[in-house]
């Protein structure tokens, strides 16, 4: 295919051809950087919790006065809990992966240094690997000796009584391998606090935060405290998946049985936590998504209309090029080389926009750098798209018979 | 001569329906959205007090140990307990208020309503008159009941709907946490957004519905949410926080002029430097006295996705008007032909002009018409999101003016180009050509 002609022509409309090219280089630079945004939102929302997910309800309640020996009543509440028929296991915990807000705190390796090694969000509560599912990859639980009550290690902070506080803990293997890489945790010491020695007994697979996933999805610690119910704590319970709705029920009314004087702040699913946590980002990702398709069906369209102009615009030297021994092919072949060509330019200038695009996000929004990776799928895109679009005005190009030539305007 | 020119230009457009449609398309599309996008962000960073929040700051201190230290750190966002009595106390600005967020047992006395958490506020006297917030009955309480720690309690105008129908209330008893407070006021309208004063309890948060004093609040251990940042071996227990190394305060002061702003920065400092001396503080001082607009500025209340969804609109918005641009130009010289004729005829290059012009102008104006209506589409969608500033996306003139400039200012760079390229067309080329 002789691409001189072709650029002859395109020459007669600098203008116009010059604005097509900066389309595609816009579409493909918005589309490139939209498309990375889209999948950074996927991974965020793909987090795994470490969790038995879909095996999770929970309850979230608030006494409306005060209660005196909350210990004994929150432990009166879990036995009646593990009555309610299909639950497998019940616990209370301080918050729950994706809940929200979140309790965390600064990790060192050594008192000494000046900034702290790492936060991590701290996980309270007994029975947590079995009524959660987290597995554990390493060491051993927790025994039974090592759990203290919450309200004594307060009180413990206050008067400096180190026995009541534990030292026993639980990490994640994504901390483990922050903290010591390479190294096996279990025996280590890290400080909490920078006064408080905490020792690694051993490592659960994954354990999710309640929130900050940017920040280390994976950076939880869990500690052998015993909790009371109060505010922002929850009941959590494990069943069979498709028991979930009948096990809440009759769980609320098991509880609002044994006090009725008490507020239900939240329930459901560990399901519709998950759910409702990523709301924003399903919005966006929804919305950069219908933005994309967007703009490849108004520059698809716009490829369209120009397409359309020049083969009518050109009617005639059609006719003449078929008359003089042109076939269908050529005419075909001709707009779809124009069409590539334009495209391809498009195409060059639309990655060093896409790339400029990206430094701006990189500095504004913290984004990663754009993967070389998405160069070449946006080009065959934007190729495919332009061809696409261009089909139909080229076919209707094709089929001018030649004797168009013999006629005037 | 508008009309005929108008005339010409409908007839033109009409030659070709899916064109012109797909051009008028185009441009609402682009100026719908970035409407939508823009409208949003002007109601998220408006101003919560317009005309006072200049003169409202919000100090901060820098009481925490040498942990994490280095220059240029910023102080915390809250204050201690201790430092907070102390500024309020102090009395050096026109106003100041110590404020908390919380969630408190709400019992109504009618057996219809289920007890619920009422969002709670414990704060000081100084709030209402500091914040010029409207009462709708009775009035709010004084420095005598913050020292004397009074059960008193104002509502929310909605709370006054939902438990007494909206009837005067003041005087009446109000059981929260299971102790009796006298209600002694109840507010008018008053929804400042974003909801600056307390950024804790999300920063386009309902108000509160209950506002309590805080030195009550901490006599009955009610408990107070938000965030708490401790240091040391501080433990974040509610019952404690009194003396706990934890900030957990939000204050606002009033200054009306900027000397008293660089004087209350003074005081600040010195405050900052004699408890270093004591040995309290131990960096040294570290204060910062932002206004409404620059805490709101510090606080990026303002969510990114926001931000980014306008430049996505104004990139859309772009292509959209490269798009015309471009086929309004090849159409106009698909139709050079005619204009040489017209040229040849006696028509000026300005009469020309001004004829494409208007074929363009008519299409930049009902793109930009429908582009308004899908903008308000827009925002309706945007007003269906679970999130907490949906409720606020709605526009109002300015940005309706604004949308107008903005379509206008659209069909006109859509237009111009294009036209004043066709009508540099030299009409004996173009007539022999043919």
């Amino acid at each position: 295919m002789e691409i001189k002609p072709i650029f002859a022509t395109l020459g007669r409309h600098k203008f116009t051809v010059c604005l097509l090219i900066a389309q595609i280089a816009l579409t493909c630079a918005i589309v490139c950087n939209a498309i990375f945004l889209i999948s950074q939102r996927l991974d965020r929302m793909a987090v795994s919790s470490g969790m038995a997910e879909h095996e999770l309800v929970y309850m979230q309640l608030a006494f409306i006065g005060a209660r005196p020996n909350a210990m004994a009543r929150t432990q009166a509440d879990l036995s009646a809990l593990r009555e309610v028929p299909g639950v497998q296991s019940a616990m209370i915990i301080n918050h729950l992966p994706l809940s929200g807000s979140s309790s965390n705190s600064s990790l060192w390796l050594d008192p000494a240094q000046r900034m702290e090694t790492m936060s991590a969000t701290q996980y309270f509560g007994e029975n947590l690997l079995s009524t959660l599912g987290v597995q554990l990859e390493a060491g051993r639980e927790f025994s039974p000796e090592e759990y203290r009550d919450l309200d004594k290690i307060d009180k413990a902070l206050q008067t400096g009584d180190m026995k009541e506080i534990p030292s026993a803990v639980l990490i994640t293997r994504t901390v483990a391998d922050r903290l010591w890489p390479g190294q096996s945790p279990l025996g280590k010491q890290v400080f909490i606090g920078r006064n408080f020695a905490l020792t690694v007994v051993g490592v659960v697979k994954g354990l999710a935060r309640p929130n900050q996933l940017e920040r280390g999805a994976q950076y939880s610690l869990i500690h052998p405290v015993r909790l009371s119910m109060s505010a922002g704590s929850y009941y959590v319970l494990r069943c069979a998946a498709q028991d979930r709705e009948r096990v809440l029920k009759a769980a609320l009314a098991k509880l609002n049985a044994l006090d009725p004087n008490r507020i239900v702040l939240d329930k459901g699913s560990w399901d519709e936590m998950r759910y409702n946590f990523f709301r924003n980002d399903r919005a966006m990702a929804g919305i950069l998504v219908g933005v994309c398709l967007a703009l490849l069906v108004v520059t698809a369209l716009g490829i369209v209309g120009l397409a359309s102009f020049w083969v009518s615009q050109r009617n005639r030297s059609i006719g003449v090029r078929r008359a003089l021994g042109a076939t269908r092919g050529h005419i075909l072949n001709y707009f779809q080389t124009e069409n590539f060509l334009l495209t391809s330019m498009g195409i060059v200038l639309g990655m060093l926009l896409a790339y400029a695009i990206n430094l701006f996000l990189i500095v504004h929004y913290e984004l990663p750098r754009l993967p070389l990776a998405y160069f070449p799928v946006g080009a065959v895109l934007l190729w495919c798209l332009g061809q696409a679009a261009v089909l139909g005005p080229a076919l209707r190009a094709a089929a001018v018979p030649p004797v168009v030539a013999t006629r005037s305007v | 001569m508008l009309s005929y020119y108008f005339r010409m230009a409908m007839h033109s457009l009409k030659r070709n329906k899916a064109l012109t449609g797909l051009m008028v398309l185009a441009i609402a599309m682009g100026i719908g959205a970035s409407m939508t996008t823009l409208t949003v962000l002007h109601v998220l960073s408006g101003d919560p007090l317009p005309g006072r929040s200049g003169s409202l700051y919000y100090p901060q201190i820098d009481p925490r140990d040498m942990a994490d230290y280095g220059p240029n750190v910023e102080p915390p966002d809250q204050l201690s307990w201790i430092d907070g009595m102390y500024l309020l106390k102090a009395k050096r600005a026109t106003r100041q208020a110590l404020m908390t967020g919380g969630m408190v047992p709400l019992q109504p006395a009618q057996s219809s309503i289920y007890p619920f958490h009422a969002m709670a506020l414990y704060t000081s006297a100084d709030f209402f008159p500091m914040f010029e917030v409207p009462f709708q009955y009775g009035n709010a309480w004084g420095s005598a009941e913050d020292d004397s720690k009074a059960r008193v309690v104002v509502i929310s105008a909605n709370l006054n709907d939902k438990l007494f129908g909206g009837q005067n209330s003041v005087g009446k008893t109000l059981r929260l946490q299971e102790t009796a407070f006298r209600i002694i006021g109840v507010l008018g309208a008053w929804h400042p957004q974003p909801h600056f004063y307390q950024v804790y309890m999300g920063s386009y948060a309902d108000e509160e519905d209950v506002f309590i004093p805080l030195s009550a609040s901490r006599d009955q251990h009610m408990d107070h949410a938000g965030e708490t940042d401790c240091w040391g071996n501080g433990g974040g227990d509610n019952n404690t926080l009194e003396h706990a190394p934890c900030v957990w305060l939000q204050f606002w002061v009033q200054l009306g002029t900027a000397q008293q702003a660089a004087a209350y920065k003074d005081f600040l400092v010195h405050y900052s430097q004699e408890q270093h001396a004591a040995g309290r503080f131990l960096r040294p001082p570290n204060v910062r006295l932002r206004n409404v607009m620059q805490w709101l500025d510090y606080q990026q209340v303002v969510p990114s996705d926001t931000r980014l969804q306008v430049w996505l609109a104004l990139g859309f918005l772009m292509v959209c008007l490269v798009n015309t641009v471009g086929l309004m130009l090849s159409k106009f010289m698909r139709h050079a032909g005619e204009l040489g004729v017209r040229r040849a005829l006696g028509a000026s290059q300005r009469a020309l002009f001004g004829q494409l012009l208007m074929e363009s102008g008519v299409v930049g104006l009902v793109g930009g018409a429908i582009g308004l209506l899908l903008a308000l589409l827009g925002l309706w969608l945007v007003r269906q999101q679970p999130t907490d500033y949906a409720k606020l996306a709605h526009m109002d003139t300015r940005m309706l003016l604004a949308t107008f400039g903005l379509a206008v200012c659209a069909s006109l760079l859509a237009g111009l180009l294009p036209a004043w390229r066709a009508c540099r067309i030299a009409p004996a080329l173009q007539l022999k050509a043919n």
